[in-house]
């Protein structure tokens, strides 16, 4: 059934979160409005269309509301269902995504983001490790997934591409402000080659915010979240 | 044709266990379920099919596991087509979803803060609970399911993990019928289901077990 009525995605340029849905419209070649949030505040149509969480983005799809970025991706491949599949065609292989998907955000992103704030030489060895270890997890994941492929999704980008992919303009952040590497040729090889092959896709290089503009932004918002002295 | 071979990895206690039983008897489906025994050491199977977390519930479908209970759910409605467990548009499947990560987020969560909690705590904990179930009854409305007409998907989810809400109640002193009386009377017609009496666990034996844990986790 073809998907009628105009599309608007509420976000803000900098969100990884926001990054996912984006990339999927791409994908299906759908026009949309982006409203942005403005930084610190959170819009009448946000609070309206996501009451519960209040957070971006939310697709509002002919005056409906749907929350939660990943939710939001699944709906896009089936509201518009004839375009590039996102979500694999076998039922197994879905389940393998959305496990790797949820362990992108459960885990991954938590420890990622936890080295980027942690203070302390100690706190920072022991987040570093963490991350290390959900990357080499994901490595494992990457090289049994694709077989061999570019991409999770095989010949082209999927859902799970999509869900880890969305971090990588913030993973870089963190390896130039902490001035180590995160992704390696030695340690995860496989995910070094996926994620330059990712950046460079058609849905996602028009999108995906420039990591020298991440990194100004990030200054402003630490700076922002320092107790006065 | 050869027969389907289904193992489920399983704990009797397990409200994540409880949703997958749950939804394979929905879909009428044959299913060996083996004990884990997860105090006393988990079994090699377990660990190799759920290396990630080694948690329950795991489905072994022909040797191929599927980890993470609303995932499994998930993968048992597509792959056993009827009756559907979620809705069939595009929108009412996004709907469903939304709920069930609301479910998963945040209900288990504050169940523990519940029972893991004593004096100026357990309050907090209980509040934000009820909070909660307030917001998941606003959710159902009027409707019979929050699927609407049939039980569905995000019934299953969250009946699963009603079975906990009685020890919730003992060690907290509430009653969820007096502060939300319509999500009492959804969750009481949702356990009188052959599926799901089926598969929920005594009311006692939970209790019984998480005051175990409470003592294990040095609460009185």
């Amino acid at each position: 059934m073809a998907a009628s009525g105009d599309v608007k995605l509420i976000g803000a340029w900098a969100s990884p979160y926001v990054l996912r849905p984006r990339i999927a419209l791409n994908m299906k070649s759908v026009e949309y409005e982006f409203l942005e949030e403005k930084f610190g505040q959170k819009s009448e149509l946000l609070l309206k269309s996501n009451p519960v969480h209040k957070k971006i983005p939310v697709l509002i799809h002919g005056d409906r509301p749907v929350c939660e970025s990943l939710i939001i991706v699944q709906y896009i491949d089936e509201a518009w269902a004839g375009g590039k599949p996102i979500l694999p065609a076998d039922a197994y292989d879905r389940a393998t995504a959305r496990f790797w998907a949820a362990y992108v955000d459960d885990k991954f992103f938590p420890s990622l983001s936890g080295f980027g704030k942690v203070q302390g030489e100690e706190a920072k060895k022991e987040m570093l490790s963490q991350v290390y270890d959900s990357l080499a997890l994901l490595e494992g994941a990457y090289q049994t997934i694709s077989k061999e492929k570019p991409f999770f999704g095989g010949d082209q980008i999927g859902y799970l591409d999509i869900a880890l992919g969305s971090f990588l303009g913030w993973l870089r952040v963190t390896e130039a402000m902490s001035q180590i590497k995160l992704i390696t040729d030695e340690k995860t090889p496989g995910l070094a080659e996926w994620a330059e092959r990712f950046v460079a896709d058609e849905a996602v290089k028009d999108v995906m915010p420039e990591t020298e503009k991440l990194i100004e932004f990030a200054k402003i918002i630490f700076a922002k979240m320092k107790p006065a002295a | 044709m050869g027969e389907d071979e289904l193992v489920l990895l399983d704990f009797w206690a397990s409200p994540f266990c409880a949703r997958v039983k749950i939804a394979l008897a929905e879909k009428g489906v044959a299913f060996e379920s083996r004990a884990e025994d997860l105090f006393n050491g988990k079994s090699e199977l377990l660990l190799k099919s759920n290396p990630t977390y080694a948690k329950v519930p795991v489905l072994l479908h022909n040797g191929k596991s599927v980890n993470e209970s609303s995932i499994i759910v998930s993968y048992v409605d597509e792959t056993w087509a009827s009756p559907a467990l979620l809705p069939p548009c595009a929108y009412g499947k996004a709907q469903a979803r939304f709920w069930a990560d609301y479910i998963d987020k945040k209900v288990f969560e504050a169940g523990s803060s519940i029972w893991r909690s004593r004096g100026e705590e357990l309050e907090v904990a209980k509040k934000e609970f009820l909070e909660i179930v307030r917001t998941l009854e606003n959710e159902l409305g009027d409707k019979a399911y929050f699927g609407g007409e049939s039980f569905g998907y995000v019934d299953i989810l969250l009946i699963g993990l009603v079975s906990w809400f009685d020890a919730y109640e003992r060690f907290g002193s509430f009653k969820v019928e007096d502060e939300s009386p319509k999500f009492a009377a959804w969750a009481k017609k949702c356990l009188l289901r052959e599926s799901v009496a089926n598969v929920i666990p005594e009311a006692d034996k939970v209790y019984e077990f998480i005051a175990m844990m409470r003592k294990m986790n040095g609460i009185e």
